[in-house]
């Protein structure tokens, strides 16, 4: 009977493929990655069902049209869209094997990235400083734990995006480092796609209410 | 100043009852006598780098079955002390707190730490040595995932000393579990040790999922794939999906009790009934994640123990999946009394009966299986014989209690927990211990006796139907769940007394099975050939127990029971993997480490600080988390190669070569 050796971690440099693909560990990590981002959507679609619910129940509170920043959430949007441009920016020229590049474009898309936390921590803090905190009524504890929940996941992202970024420039494009590139960039896009969501319902279906 | 102190100790430890002081006196001998024993024996360098750096999935695999099997201990003792309680009318052995507190943790542990690390413990050990991989797809994660589990139980059994246990049922529903009506630590304890216990098993089902899909031997398509393997698919699905559910619950549930704010409180527009959809979202499918690969395992004993190949195997993959769907449209049956309306309780009546159709096909299919097989009835055989009239009596009352209009009868009532009790210990808990006997071998190199596995099983089985057959009377009787005492008169107590000769009945089985174990490490057969029931599959292609790369050279398969096939092939003169001449490379391998050991530490201190909302804790715990993961982030060196000489040589150790 005829038997085959592929190894699990043995690298077998291909040139059709992209680097990060190129080892079979590479491939599995990412496949792997994408199943864990599976999961997290479904913790957020939970989060928005929560949210979905508890809009309209608004207690004493203020309603989502009296809390809302437009100008700020608008700026988020914008800020956020375009960092997860950036990042793909940076995955290009990583793909070119252009490591300045590669450095620059993810400089930029955490700079964006901070400044969207930033903004957001400022709307957070006069919310609170106004007196609509989270125990004040069901709509706001939903709202900040579903905005919160993605503010946490972004400055997550910031902090492991930087962590690559050292590796990159100790090490250059490696099939690791593109792999660790390729997936924080997928999380940083998967990221937006929920922003999207977060907007349309948080910001403009709540709004209307 | 002493008086401070004496407050806080008193607040800190439970007191007051004799049963706790028991416990703790059992818990302060039992830490002694392992220190003692592991310097007196100087085992503590072989047990921190043979075990507790471990990512070896058959090791870790093996963790998980000692650590099942000391929970159910735990859960049992729970169930004697419930059954002695309700023994006779007015008793007076449990007050009704420590009642509380011991049916919650009875559920919570018998579901996430017995269920949960026993159906772990197999796929650790068989999914990968099946379809001809040497490890899983994330084996440093697998270690994190044990470790996150193991001091999950620990913080949810250190409830029961220090601090008070959880005491709200095992779905924990607010408003009674919530802040206002549960002040101690102990529903902070729950929601924070299943919430550890649950980002484990999540990683688990990525980490099976992704093992499956992508690391199958040559040739191995998904249609060739062992059936036990199928079920294991089915239950990583389930684990995916259902698990974020939980998690939120969890977390909503946690934000409400120590931030204050108002998902399920009523006052200020919060809506428990949020908490009760996703609680059951996650589960209802958690039922099938457990009894999957109880399914799994019947339909490899079955075929082996029939020396046939199962019978419509295309039918029972897609019965699989058809419950892996089916299971995530029925969550609503468990409230349909809550005022969901008729539609909605229609829909989810429907969907619940469909779910029978699926399980049917498989009953039938095991049954066809054994028709005109060459049957050997061995303890795993045993199990799953057994296992059959469990499942078909437990099956006809799911499908009573899902008319959603008798269930207005029957909801919350001893109907409903014989029902369950029947599925999920004849379905899981049977299913479970048939792959235990089975594998044995597989893992440690000799087999079970099977005299006193025979012992076993009869006290268990008997005191099973003992136990639960009144029950259901109680049930039509109107007694509910959940109270603790009963008065005289009603014309339960005969029904509860032969109910708690059952539970006692099968405490004696359980023993057996302990004392099975401790009997066949030094007196059981040794297994010499790898395949001692004669198999089918590919994990007995290896010697047992395997070697640590499990493969020396990846067998090519192209037939379902590949193993089985080349037994055949070899008894016709063809040649089959032979050894010799086949290359033999080196191989790459993960090394062993510490953090994922240290990472469980660091979610112990997270979780015991939120208990207490000690947030300096709390935060000291996440810091270290992060460090742990930045450290791991900027790790390169984490694997090595075994060399073709060490493989060789352990060849010819197992007279391979």
């Amino acid at each position: 009977m005829a038997t085959t050796e592929e190894s699990l971690h043995i690298p077998s440099h291909s040139r059709s493929k992209p680097l990060e693909y190129s080892t079979e560990d590479g491939a599995l990590r990412i496949f792997g990655f994408w199943v864990f981002l599976v999961t997290d959507m479904l913790l957020f679609s939970c989060f928005f069902a929560t949210y979905a619910v508890l809009y309209r129940h608004i207690s004493t509170g203020p309603t989502p049209s009296a809390i809302f920043d437009v100008r700020g959430y608008t700026a988020e949007t914008l800020i956020l869209l375009t960092s997860s441009f950036t990042s793909g920016i940076a995955t290009y020229e990583m793909r070119r094997q252009n490591k300045s590049g590669l450095i620059t474009w993810t400089i930029i898309t955490l700079l964006l990235g901070l400044s969207f936390i930033g903004l957001e921590v400022s709307e957070f803090w006069s919310d609170v400083v106004s007196g609509a905190t989270m125990q004040t009524s069901a709509f706001l504890s939903a709202f900040f734990t579903l905005v919160g929940t993605h503010g946490c996941h972004v400055s997550f992202g910031i902090i492991w995006i930087t962590s690559v970024l050292i590796q990159v420039i100790r090490r250059g494009i490696t099939p690791v480092t593109s792999r660790k590139v390729f997936i924080t960039s997928l999380y940083w896009h998967f990221l937006d796609v929920v922003w999207v969501f977060l907007f349309t319902v948080v910001y403009m279906i709540g709004g209307m209410y | 100043m002493p008086v401070d102190i004496k407050n806080f100790l008193t607040h800190f430890f439970v007191t007051g009852y004799p049963l706790i002081y028991g416990a703790d006196a059992s818990i302060i001998l039992a830490t002694v006598a392992i220190l003692f024993v592991l310097t007196y024996f100087k085992k503590w360098k072989w047990l921190w780098t043979e075990w507790l750096t471990t990512v070896d999935h058959k090791k870790i695999g093996i963790m998980y079955l000692i650590a099942a099997l000391l929970m159910m201990f735990r859960g049992g003792v729970d169930a004697i002390l419930m059954r002695t309680q309700l023994m006779l009318p007015n008793m007076h052995f449990l007050g009704p707190q420590h009642y509380n507190e011991i049916f919650t943790t009875h559920g919570t542990l018998m579901i996430l730490f017995v269920a949960m690390p026993f159906i772990f413990a197999l796929f650790n050990i068989v999914v990968p040595l099946q379809i001809g991989a040497r490890d899983v797809a994330f084996p440093y994660l697998n270690a994190i995932s044990f470790w996150l589990f193991f001091f999950a139980a620990l913080l949810l059994n250190l409830s029961f000393v220090i601090g008070g246990s959880p005491d709200a049922g095992w779905s924990s529903y607010p408003p009674l579990a919530g802040a206002e009506f549960d002040k101690g630590p102990g529903e902070n304890y729950y929601l924070l040790s299943l919430q550890i216990t649950g980002i484990g098993s999540m990683a688990t089902g990525i980490n099976f999922l992704v093992t499956i899909l992508k690391m199958r031997a040559p040739g191995l398509t998904l249609m060739r794939l062992p059936l036990f393997t199928w079920s294991v698919v089915g239950a990583c699905i389930l684990i995916i999906v259902s698990f974020p559910a939980l998690t939120a619950a969890l977390a909503l549930l946690l934000i409400d009790r120590v931030a204050g704010a108002h998902f399920f409180t009523m006052l200020a527009g919060g809506m428990p009934m949020m908490y009760v959809n996703l609680f059951w979202i996650w589960g209802h499918p958690e039922v099938y994640i457990v009894v999957l690969p109880a399914f799994g395992v019947f339909s490899e004993v079955v075929a082996t123990f029939s020396k046939k190949r199962i019978f419509g195997y295309t039918s029972m993959v897609a019965s699989i999946m058809v419950i892996t769907v089916i299971s995530y449209f029925v969550w609503v049956h468990h409230f349909f009394t809550m005022g969901a309306g008729p539609g909605v309780n229609s829909f989810f009546a429907l969907a619940t009966m469909a779910i029978a159709i699926p399980t049917g096909v498989k009953v039938f299919n095991w049954l066809f299986t054994m028709y005109r097989g060459r049957i050997r009835i061995t303890a795993p055989m045993l199990w799953t014989l057994g296992f059959i009239p469990n499942f078909a009596i437990g099956g006809a009352t799911g499908v009573l209690l899902a008319v959603a209009p008798a269930d207005y009868q029957y909801h919350n009532s001893y109907f409903l927990i014989a029902h369950f009790h029947q599925v999920l210990i004849g379905g899981t808990i049977y299913g479970m211990l048939a792959g235990m006997y089975y594998w044995w071998p597989k893992m440690f190199g000799h087999r079970l006796s099977e005299g006193l596995a025979k012992h076993a099983f009869w006290w268990f089985n008997l005191g099973f139907y003992i136990c639960f057959m009144p029950q259901y009377a109680l049930g039509l009787m109107g007694m509910t769940r959940r109270i603790y005492t009963y008065p005289k008169g009603l014309g339960w107590g005969p029904y509860n007394f032969i109910a708690t000769v059952g539970a006692y009945m099968m405490a004696i089985g359980f023993v057996l099975i302990v004392a099975n174990v401790v009997y066949s490490a030094f007196y059981g057969e040794r297994d010499t050939t790898g395949d001692i029931w004669d198999a089918r599959t590919l994990e007995w292609s290896l010697p047992s127990p395997a070697p640590h790369y499990n493969f020396a050279v990846i067998p090519h398969v192209d037939r379902r029971d590949a193993w089985w096939v080349m037994k055949q092939e070899r008894k016709e003169g063809k040649t089959t993997l032979d050894l010799q001449q086949e290359p033999i490379r080196p191989i790459h391998m993960p090394n062993n480490s510490g953090r994922p050991f240290i990472l469980g530490v660091c979610f112990f201190t997270v979780g015991f600080g939120f208990a207490f909302s000690w947030y300096a804790l709390v935060v000291l715990g996440f810091l270290a988390v992060a460090v742990l993961l930045l450290v791991r982030s900027f790790e390169y060196e984490d694997s090595h190669y075994i060399p073709v000489e060490e493989i060789k040589e352990t060849e010819a150790a197992y007279g391979r070569l």
